[in-house]
């Protein structure tokens, strides 16, 4: 086809991307990368390549809303991010080095993963124990401010969340997605932080996070300007859509919709792997 | 200081866009009628992936070299954030995370000046 289609195809593909992905809280790769590689038959460096593009673009569009309201905590975020820009770069860098099969297989599972967490039920974990040594040592406790005031919270489990975010970041560097999934296993269930706060925070970090692959990236030419160009454009539109619809809608059952879909994408992916 | 870190976050989106943006329409008009093939990824297709390189291409009003330009002001942005945020620390005298900061930003620039890619 010609680039002009191919263009248009991609602009529309990741205008629902960004738009669902505001909606439900699950990233744009999950549905650009299957949309790039199944449908557009992109090989799937040149995919992650722009997904990770992407991943930079909604992090920082969305983060600068958070920020402001003083929900994200900068230290839990720039603590981890130790974690996550370190395995990130590992994982960038190894990602040429597999096959792509078993990428496309690995990529698959942790969309099912990914799907399964979104459809949880989200119980708050968190309380205000402040006696971890290490989350009083690197000063990650913090508050929030609600309506009613300032709501205080602590971090536990610090080492455990730290080595789960190292997790996430292979799988970002490797994959060229958000992890929001084994981020929020990680800030959630591991350390206990307050729902408000780890996803703020996390966005805050996917944006960091998927900058340092993303220059790995950069310079082994798997960002395609043709290709990064529409999926960043179409994917904040999306975003920004999504924002405004938000208000009005009820995420649940669109959530279940989305699932279904991710979970199609992530066995299509994942027979492509084996098969491939 | 967290009024900046929300501006930056949001001009640096818009300004990186806008430039992608610019150096989309360039490309399609020079480029639309071509066939896509992204089928077989090739690792060091005569591109713009060095500074040198974009730098030359933007002076050339190249498209492809324009976009890059602004997908690299876009992967700056969350740099530059970290970079506000160790400022802001030092100002309030918090130099554990002076130094949590200073050692991201130091894991990034080895990551953007060394060859890595292999």
């Amino acid at each position: 086809m010609s680039i002009l289609l191919f263009t248009l195809v991609i602009l529309l593909g990741a205008f629902m991307a960004g738009l669902v992905g505001s909606l439900t809280g699950l990233g744009g790769g999950v549905i650009i990368i299957p949309l790039l590689t199944l449908v557009l038959g992109v090989d799937i460096h040149y995919a992650i390549g722009a997904s990770i593009v992407s991943v930079i673009a909604t992090s920082s569009g969305s983060a600068a809303a958070y920020v402001k309201e003083g929900i994200t905590n900068i230290r839990i975020g720039m603590f981890l991010e130790i974690a996550t820009t370190i395995s990130a770069i590992f994982g960038a860098v190894v990602a040429v080095y597999i096959n792509p099969n078993y990428i496309s297989v690995i990529f698959g599972g942790i969309l099912l993963f990914s799907a399964a967490m979104m459809l949880r039920k989200k119980v708050d974990h968190s309380d205000t124990d402040t006696s971890g040594k290490l989350a009083n040592y690197f000063k990650l406790n913090g508050s929030y401010p609600t309506a009613t005031g300032e709501q205080p919270y602590a971090v536990h489990n610090v080492a455990g969340g730290f080595l789960m975010m190292a997790v996430a970041g292979v799988a970002s560097g490797l994959l060229g997605i958000g992890s929001g999934a084994l981020k929020v296993l990680a800030m959630d269930n591991i350390m206990r932080i307050p729902f408000k706060v780890s996803t703020t925070t996390s966005n805050f970090m996917m944006g960091v996070t998927a900058a340092a692959s993303a220059v790995v990236y950069l310079h082994r030419g798997q960002i395609d300007p043709g290709i990064a160009m529409p999926v960043c454009l179409g994917v904040l539109i999306g975003a920004r859509a999504g924002s405004k619809i938000l208000i009005k809608s009820k995420p649940e059952k669109l959530k279940i919709l989305f699932a279904g879909v991710v979970t199609f994408l992530a066995l299509q992916m994942i027979y492509n792997g084996i098969k491939g | 200081m967290q009024l900046i870190m929300g501006n930056l976050l949001r001009i640096g989106v818009l300004l990186s866009m806008t430039v992608v943006f610019i150096g989309g329409v360039i490309y399609l008009i020079g480029f639309g009628q071509q066939k896509a093939d992204y089928s077989e990824f090739i690792m060091d297709d005569a591109g713009f992936f060095s500074l040198e390189s974009i730098w030359a291409g933007i002076l050339d009003l190249n498209g492809k070299a324009i976009i890059q330009l602004g997908i690299l002001l876009l992967i700056f942005t969350p740099i530059s954030r970290v970079i506000l945020a160790v400022i802001s620390f030092f100002i309030e005298r918090d130099y554990l995370y002076v130094l949590i900061g200073l050692m991201i930003l130091s894991i990034i620039l080895f990551s953007l000046s060394n060859k890595l890619a292999g």
